[in-house]
């Protein structure tokens, strides 16, 4: 991550913390998401 | 026999051929007119524009499947469409220039009863001095370019391992662009091969985009349930992007591409520009440029086409002011209100308007997205108009009575933020619906419960199967119906 400066474009964003970094490429919870994704998606397709 | 043409072979065109082949069996006709002699899954060429994967893994010849299929297969461009006929005869058809390499140049006249229109867009690399592959930025419109793109990014990648530092540009190379969210992915995937080549301290990314905002995708952004609140995705974008340690320039008209400098004009009319050792640009979109003739021979494009090239349909296409808007404009049937027998499906019918707010720089530069149309939605009306026709070949129904209207439609989006089974990212977004109704949803134009976005290791799992899977089913190899559009 980059160095944040007063009033520059990257100052005010939220960033992710460690813990939330860690959930997105953890196996075991992604594997969770990635079955909730599917439903999300499919939900979609049956609105078709 | 009747016979139903289809012009273009790419995601809606491959949907189209192969349900109608499907529903009519022998009975009547299906023939397919491409200049393209294979097939691609366009959503996965900015992995081959970061050399993750080869050219060969997105494609496959459309030949094969036609002939197993029992499709009639053209390899050639479409020049003009004839409603009326001629003078010779009434029968409608379209004329062709074959593109294969043994009839190279030569024409042809195709009759049809039904014709679908899926040729896709024409990429306006014109639109913008210095813009293209064959100018001064780069591409992943295509396979071919995304191929030499990624050859580019190596060449980067190597002066970057020596010592040198090199700066990306990476967005929109006009003002009215759409796909920004190819431009995105491929922005992101940059960003992830220069990590893991170990250069990224070598390197100033920087994104350049006609969005207002980031997170505007052309669809005016979305608003999401996050952590108690209602944000907008302008939020997480922005978000990713200061994650990433990626500088973004908005409400960008790309006016000019130089070698190694870009010069832009923003909406307060101020003329910039930015220095760069590596530009991938997308280029604007237009129609191919099909004219039209009637009976007499006259030139009817303008009845047929809107002036940016792309089909008019069922939409209302009455000019009207943005708070205006309403989702009823978009078009449901995609049927041709003069010539009922012609449909337009994916990104080759006209969009009655935008769906980002349309912003005008103070020099009179209309600088915002134009509507995307990606692939599930493309895939789903040209499955229901080739129901409608395939019902009224086989005589059950006498007009159209299925409908695919984009604001009666939901769209899930996965876009690559880094590819790698273990540590890359994809954001998974759904949109419900894909036109905003501000009447039904007043506070955020869509349904909150069924449109989210999250960034994880399970999109790019997802993007990965949605790969295969889209690839299987082009093929049309066993069960492919069971696979989604």
């Amino acid at each position: 991550m980059s160095v944040r400066k007063p009033f520059e474009q990257t100052y005010y964003p939220p960033v992710p913390t460690k813990l939330t970094q860690f959930f997105r490429t953890n196996l075991i919870w992604q594997f969770f998401r990635f079955l909730i994704l599917n439903v999300k998606i499919l939900r979609m397709v049956r609105k078709h | 026999m009747a016979r139903l043409l289809i012009l273009g072979a790419g995601i809606a065109g491959q949907t189209a051929a192969l349900h109608a082949k499907n529903r009519l069996g022998s009975g009547h006709e299906v023939v397919v007119v491409s200049p393209n002699s294979q097939w691609n899954w366009i959503p996965s060429n900015i992995w081959v524009g970061t050399g993750y994967m080869k050219a060969e893994q997105v494609t496959f010849p459309l030949a094969p499947v036609y002939k197993k299929t029992g499709v009639t297969f053209h390899q050639a461009k479409a020049v003009s469409l004839h409603p009326e006929g001629d003078e010779t005869t009434t029968q409608p058809f379209v004329t062709i220039e074959y593109t294969s390499p043994e009839q190279r140049g030569t024409t042809a006249k195709i009759t049809y009863d039904y014709l679908i229109n899926s040729t896709g867009p024409k990429l306006n690399f014109g639109a913008t001095k210095g813009l293209g592959p064959e100018a001064n930025s780069l591409s992943v419109c295509t396979y071919g370019h995304a191929d030499q793109t990624a050859k580019a990014l190596q060449t980067v990648i190597q002066r970057m391992k020596k010592g040198e530092q090199q700066t990306l540009l990476i967005g929109t190379g006009h003002g009215n662009c759409t796909c920004q969210g190819a431009a995105f992915e491929y922005l992101f995937n940059v960003e992830y091969e220069l990590r893991r080549q170990q250069v990224r301290d070598k390197a100033r990314v920087i994104w350049i985009s006609n969005e207002h905002e980031l997170g505007d995708f052309g669809m005016g952004g979305m608003f999401i349930k996050r952590g108690g609140y209602v944000t907008h995705s302008r939020v997480f974008t922005e978000s990713l992007y200061t994650e990433r340690g990626i500088e973004w320039i908005t409400q960008a008209h790309v006016k000019e591409v130089m070698p190694g400098e870009t010069a832009y004009e923003n909406l307060d009319g101020e003329e910039k520009s930015v220095k760069h050792d590596f530009a991938m640009l997308l280029p604007p979109f237009s129609g191919v440029g099909l004219k039209a003739y009637n009976k007499a021979g006259e030139d009817i494009t303008s009845e047929l086409f809107a002036p940016n090239g792309f089909m008019l349909v069922d939409g209302d296409y009455t000019k009207k002011p943005y708070e205006a808007w309403k989702p009823e404009d978009w078009p449901e049937t995609y049927q041709n209100p003069k010539y009922k027998n012609i449909f337009a499906v994916g990104i080759a019918f006209a969009p009655p308007h935008a769906i980002s707010k349309p912003m005008i720089s103070v020099k009179g530069t209309p600088i915002f997205p134009t509507p995307p149309r990606t692939g599930m939605p493309s895939g789903v009306m040209a499955r229901q108009v080739t129901y409608n026709i395939t019902d009224m070949m086989n005589g059950k129904e006498t007009a159209p009575t299925r409908k695919a209207s984009l604001a009666h439609m939901g769209a899930a989006c996965i876009a690559s933020a880094g590819a790698n089974f273990l540590n890359g990212t994809a954001v998974s977004m759904t949109v419900y619906p894909i036109i905003p109704d501000f009447e039904k949803y007043p506070d955020t134009g869509r349904e909150l419960g069924s449109t989210s976005g999250e960034i994880g290791l399970a999109g790019h799992w997802i993007k990965h199967l949605l790969h295969y899977a889209f690839i299987y089913k082009a093929k049309a190899n066993p069960f492919w119906r069971v696979v989604p559009e």
